[in-house]
């Protein structure tokens, strides 16, 4: 294993930032990038990327890293925002994620994107560890954005239950995925089931995926179970549910469950008497893909997204 | 006249609404569009949205057609002192052009966008932030200029930057517009938090002047407006801070500078760095000024229009 820092950023009273790489096989192929955590509260993203870490110096030990392989995993490109518990930028609240391909005479975090992408950039793979700017649970999934530029190939080979294709929107163009795509990178997001908390089963799921997609891609040799056959599923295809109304949702269903046509899964309450405002039924015999985490809802808000059962 | 654009229930006892005043006269269809408010951290469009909506109803007999002023499209923003939309961390002029079935802030940029579609015209006026102080300026990108220019020379700004194209201008009220034929300019003035009044009353005579200029308003009274240096063919300069600590300006903002001219120092409060002593780059107007001082490596100090 190599260490390396990427960036550095100095501040006037905290010690300066450094984004450091680790990196495994031959450091001069570039074959796969990792990045973890992007923004502050993306903890589990930095702990599934630290697993990694501590996993792949055994398999290099143990000379089950193919020849000719580079790997480079980056934990944590923000913890002067982890470290105060907040997800963007201590400063000016920016968003990393939303400045690449990253300007070198720009702002501080356009600085950061490019020095980072400076770095990344190149790799025949890549795997980001996502986040929703939703509060909110998921079942663990990898996620393509169909761009002009790479094709969908390998969602399977991660072996969860599901992967995602969705269309590029506008301001994808200003993220590390999408800029990884467009230099010629296949670059997948991998979305854990929680993101700011220490989540152990959603970090070995996702460790185990991203073992399995270089286990297919014949990065290194290593036994692990198969992992599910995938479905693939269109982002436009899933049912979203909305809150009908602003008050106190609860849910009554929980992320990976079977529901039925017709099936109460939340209640929208009156926050001062605790009559029920509106019900939220399933809308079709599905499985529940994603639901919201916070009890106060507004008007119109995404509570549920639905599988279809037939589409999986 | 108050009306609603969009409206959404809050979980607990109130509604958040989104509203503009229309304002209406004559028989033209022509229509102008105001928004600000966009970032809950940008005042100065506030005082804007008073002024012309006073002018409006004081020479209500002087117009023909619709001006629309939606002084705050992230009320939640503005009254919380916060840049992005509340709950959602969420930068709203990155959500543009929005879905009719998607979370509150893309739900309310879909409305907020089927409400102005068919204006003839939008001015979208922002402050920068709280760390940049910018002269009155309209910003454009290179496949707008030709359409937006003849109305920006209207709007007595000091200048018009037309810069290239970035790719995450896509994703703003600006540049959704302009997609679907509202010919939106993008204004930038004074600073963060704050209202400069001169500014505004420039800003107001160029609001006045363009609708003269439309046939909206007749010109009885039409103000004289400056002519604004337009960067077509003018490269800008950037200063970035060369170390993390206090930017202490040592020039007048506004100003013309020469190469090499002292711009300020980056201090260390605790005495363990020398001082670093920031030069302009380049000759010309210095239209950008950092205002807020605690500075990384590398934040921007300041921009300058370089001379011809």
């Amino acid at each position: 294993m190599q260490e390396s820092v990427l960036y550095t950023i100095d501040s006037l009273y905290r010690e300066p930032m450094q984004i450091k790489g680790y990196c495994f096989g031959n450091v001069s192929e570039k074959t796969l990038c990792i990045m973890g955590a992007l923004r502050g509260n993306e903890v589990t993203q930095m702990y599934v990327c630290a697993k990694l870490v501590k996993v792949l110096k055994k398999l290099e030990e143990s000379g089950q890293i193919a020849q000719d392989v580079g790997i480079m995993v980056v934990p944590c490109a923000n913890y002067y925002s982890m470290n105060i518990d907040k997800r963007f930028w201590p400063m000016d609240n920016s968003d990393i994620n939303r400045m690449f391909p990253g300007y070198s005479l720009g702002e501080t975090t356009q600085r950061i994107a490019e020095g980072i992408f400076r770095n990344v950039q190149g790799y025949e793979y890549a795997v980001q560890l996502a986040s929703f700017y939703q509060s909110g649970k998921f079942l663990t999934h990898v996620k393509h954005m169909m761009t002009s530029f790479t094709n969908k190939d390998g969602l399977s080979d991660f072996g969860l239950p599901y992967a995602v294709e969705r269309d590029p929107r506008p301001y994808d163009t200003t993220t590390l995925n999408y800029n990884w795509q467009l230099w010629d990178t296949k670059a997948y997001s991998l979305f854990t089931q929680s993101t700011d908390d220490l989540d152990d089963n959603a970090a070995i799921q996702a460790v185990d995926a991203i073992l399995r997609f270089m286990n297919k891609r014949k990065i290194i040799r290593y036994k692990i179970n198969p992992g599910f056959v995938t479905t693939i599923v269109r982002e436009n295809e899933m049912i979203q549910l909305h809150c009908p109304c602003g008050g106190l949702c609860r849910t009554k269903a929980d992320v990976g469950e079977l529901v039925q046509k017709g099936e109460i899964i939340a209640e929208i309450l009156d926050p001062f008497t605790c009559e029920t405002k509106a019900q939220v039924k399933a809308a079709e015999d599905s499985v529940i893909f994603y639901e919201t985490a916070s009890p106060l809802a507004v008007e119109g808000t995404v509570i549920f997204k639905l599988i279809k059962n037939e589409t999986h | 006249m108050a009306q609603t654009v969009a409206k959404f229930g809050l979980p607990v006892g109130e509604q958040l609404k989104i509203l503009k005043n229309s304002i209406s006269a004559g028989e033209a269809k022509k229509r102008l569009c105001i928004v600000t408010g966009t970032h809950g951290d940008e005042l100065e469009g506030q005082y804007i949205c008073c002024e012309l909506g006073r002018f409006l109803n004081e020479n209500i007999n002087r117009l023909n057609g619709t001006v629309d002023i939606y002084p705050a499209l992230n009320p939640l923003g503005i009254d919380t002192i916060m840049r992005g939309i509340p709950g959602y961390d969420l930068d709203m002029n990155r959500t543009f052009p929005g879905t009719k079935h998607g979370t509150m802030p893309e739900m309310a940029a879909h409305a907020i966008m089927e409400d102005i579609s068919g204006a003839d015209v939008c001015i979208d006026i922002h402050a920068s932030n709280i760390f940049l102080r910018e002269l009155p300026q309209i910003r454009m990108s290179v496949p707008t200029a030709k359409t937006l220019l003849p109305y920006g020379e209207k709007l007595n700004v000091d200048f018009i930057w037309v810069h290239e194209s970035a790719t995450v201008l896509e994703s703003t009220l600006a540049h959704s517009l302009n997609s679907i034929g509202v010919k939106t300019l993008v204004v930038e003035m004074g600073v963060g938090m704050r209202i400069t009044k001169e500014y505004c009353r420039q800003l107001m005579d160029g609001i006045i002047n363009l609708l003269v200029s439309m046939e909206m308003l007749d010109d009885t009274e039409a103000p004289k407006v400056r002519k604004p240096i337009i960067s077509l063919d003018r490269a800008v300069g950037f200063v970035n801070s060369p170390a993390a600590g206090i930017f202490v300006p040592s020039v007048e903002f506004g100003v013309s500078l020469n190469e090499g001219d002292y711009i300020g120092d980056v201090l260390d409060p605790l005495g363990v760095k020398e001082p670093e002593k920031v030069y302009a780059p380049c000759g010309g107007l210095l239209f950008t000024l950092r205002e807020y001082p605690v500075v990384y490596g590398g934040s921007l100090i300041a921009r300058i229009l370089k001379d011809n």
